[in-house]
């Protein structure tokens, strides 16, 4: 598959099909993200959406209804970008097929830093979400990674998910612990621990803009050294490639990513795990062009999930956060049963 | 033979004295005198019902979904001869849950119907993880996994269930999240102790066969024992109770899976200690709610005790089993 990739050029067949694949799914995009503003439980017209667009003035319900899915669509393209690059980039550093920030305890660390700043300080401003989920995504995955890389033969699989279960289970027992006794909390908390976009306000995703970008553009520097590092560290050593600085990037780029689209939504599943597989059933092993597939990939994951958690149970929403998950499991059992598990 | 009578002697006296502690300690003290009138029907306004309909079938359910979650476990761990095997790790609790969760919110079910519906939960999600596990033979790593993803999918099944439910409570969502045991009933005091009486009556006649399991399916099948019928049985009775007591309880998180590595470590590591988990199981649950009650700022549901206990020693098991390469 290598030597197939590696002979660049437009004539190639695996070259072509990406780019088709590209163009196709970036017109999906806008369709999704036209459809995430017209359907919901009161539908709107497409032209009236299109009308409401066109002029800022513009009232009536249906264009109430349009404004206040705009911040939404917008915010699921932004966490569709983030999840499925922060997946892609752990999915290269770590060499493990079954890495995503869920499983390996970055959603959980961010979400129980975040509930327990909320009770003990009363922390209740997202830019402030951010900052103590990443310092609880950190920590959570250093936990996950010293444990899941504990024996003679280094880090598995098998093991990081396993370490990555453990510490989210635990995680999310003692959220609930500092929660359950605050029912202040709670109210505003529930809807957001199972993750949604339904509280999406440009308010809070404006402020926050600037580190997806920092995030996805450490992780574009981040990629010519994950192709090197899908070769072996020796190898990417002998290349000329810095390893260590390599891995650090990569991981400061998917705490950023990870953790700003839990402040913003709440832990959302598995994106980061399917994403980037799909993509790379289309590309090959390309890092760069896995990760730009996956920035157009991911977003359609989430809008859809979205979407048919507000078709589903009409008129109420079910959280994307559980549709992916429902999505998101069956993949990783068909990745999990396959025999060459070591390897991407 | 004479360790393990000491033992079991051991954690029964253990477990007595914390179903004593459970049952009188509280806001109000009882003493021995109390229990004692109310146990033999004597009606002392306000005791009567503190103890009789709040505190006592509280500890029994305690006491027996422990015991069941212990059993239960404690099987898997040994016919899957790994520790890391347990039904709460590899999804199968989270399918009873799911199931439990369904019946009340959706079908509307309760009692007997509820368990029922619980057990063909737990049951089925067992099939279809060993199914999805099944690939030229049973991998442990692949269960692990498989396990793991299919806990996910019905845990967010679950959540969405509750979510969207007419009257969201977060006193009985978090029975169906953590695990607790606020509000239990007679009912569920008797539904989990048929289920514990069931499961160990089944038990007990195949717990030779499990010994023998444990050696390996060659050695055990060259000893005379039909290998998948054995197991099928020893499962089927295992999901069986775990399935009651969950529907009951809920999810109480890591019970089954740590009561067979510490009843083993106490009782040395000759035979399977099948009841040696099952009182370590009670016991866990018991101090666990005593933990959750009172020695907390704030009343918790058991759960969380139990999986603050239990994250730890998952770790650490996951270390010893790394450095023995059962999971390289």
């Amino acid at each position: 598959m290598h030597a197939h990739t590696s002979r660049s050029g437009t004539k190639n067949p695996r070259t072509r099909l990406g780019v088709i694949c590209f163009v196709v799914s970036l017109v999906l995009l806008v369709v999704l993200a036209l459809c995430s503003i017209a359907i919901g439980s009161r539908p709107v017209p497409l032209s009236e959406v299109i009308a409401v667009l066109g002029d800022p003035g513009a009232s009536g319900v249906a264009a109430e209804a349009v404004r206040l899915r705009i911040p939404r669509m917008v915010l699921g393209v932004l966490a569709g970008m983030a999840l499925a690059s922060a997946g892609t980039l752990m999915q290269g550093m770590t060499r493990n097929p079954l890495a995503d920030p869920s499983i390996l305890g970055l959603n959980g660390g961010a979400a129980f830093a975040i509930v327990l700043s909320m009770a003990t300080v009363g922390l209740s401003a997202p830019i402030q979400y951010v900052w103590v989920g990443m310092l609880g995504s950190c920590i959570a995955a250093l936990g996950v990674w010293a444990l899941g890389s504990l024996g003679a033969k280094g880090p598995s699989p098998l093991k990081m998910t396993l370490a990555g279960a453990v510490v989210a289970a635990m995680l999310s027992s003692l959220t609930s612990a500092v929660l359950l006794p605050r029912i202040d909390v709670i109210s505003s908390f529930r809807f957001w621990q199972v993750g949604g976009l339904s509280g999406a306000r440009f308010s809070l995703i404006v402020p926050l803009l600037p580190l997806f970008v920092i995030g996805e553009v450490m992780a574009v520097w981040c990629l010519p050294g994950l192709n090197a590092l899908a070769m072996g560290d020796d190898l990417a050593r002998g290349l000329g490639s810095r390893v260590r600085l390599v891995r650090m990037g990569a991981w400061g780029a998917s705490v950023i990513l990870s953790a700003t689209t839990t402040a913003l939504a709440g832990p959302i599943g598995f994106v980061g795990l399917v994403v980037p597989h799909a993509a790379r059933l289309i590309v090959g092993s390309n890092y760069k062009r896995i990760f730009t597939l996956s920035l157009v990939f991911g977003p359609i994951l989430l809008l859809a999930s979205d979407l048919i958690g507000r078709v589903l149970t009409r008129p109420t929403d079910v959280e994307v956060g559980i549709v992916t998950a429902l999505i998101g499991a069956p993949c990783f059992i068909v990745l999990a049963r396959r025999r060459n598990l070591q390897q991407i | 033979m004479r360790r393990k009578t000491l033992v079991c002697s051991i954690l029964v006296a253990l477990a007595a004295v914390l179903l004593y502690t459970d049952i009188t300690f509280g806001t109000v003290i009882y003493s021995f005198n109390d229990l004692l009138r109310v146990v033999s029907g004597e009606q002392i306004p306000g005791i009567s019902f503190a103890l009789g309909e709040l505190r006592i079938p509280r500890s029994l359910t305690a006491l027996a979904c422990g015991a069941a979650f212990g059993i239960a476990g404690s099987c898997f761990q040994h016919l899957l001869r790994n520790p890391l095997a347990s039904p709460d790790i590899i999804g199968i609790t989270s399918g009873a849950n799911a199931a439990a969760v369904f019946g009340i919110v959706v079908l509307g079910a309760s009692g007997l119907e509820l368990s029922a519906i619980s057990v063909a939960g737990g049951l089925l999600t067992t099939a279809v993880i060993a199914a999805f596990t099944w690939k030229r033979g049973l991998s442990l790593g692949r269960l692990i996994l498989v396990g793991i993803a299919f806990g996910a999918m019905l845990d967010a099944a679950s959540s969405w269930i509750l979510v969207h439910a007419d009257q969201w409570d977060i006193q009985s969502a978090s029975r169906w999240l953590t695990g607790s045991l606020a509000d239990t009933q007679w009912s569920d005091v008797l539904l989990s102790g048929i289920a514990l009486s069931i499961g160990c009556i089944a038990i007990a006649p195949l717990s030779k066969r499990l010994d023998m399991l444990r050696l390996g399916d060659e050695i055990a099948a060259s000893l005379g024992v039909r290998v998948g019928a054995s197991q099928i049985a020893i499962i089927c009775v295992s999901v069986t109770m775990l399935s009651i007591a969950t529907s009951a309880v809920g999810p109480i998180a890591f019970v089954s899976f740590l009561s067979g590595p510490i009843a083993r470590r106490i009782s040395g590591y000759g035979s399977s200690a099948l009841a040696e988990s099952t009182l370590v199981g009670a016991c866990l649950v018991l101090g666990s709610d005593i933990i959750a009650q009172h020695l907390l700022t704030e009343q918790m549901p058991v759960g969380v005790v139990t999986s603050v206990i239990g994250g730890p020693v998952l770790m650490l098991l996951m270390y010893i089993s790394t450095r023995k390469g059962h999971l390289e």
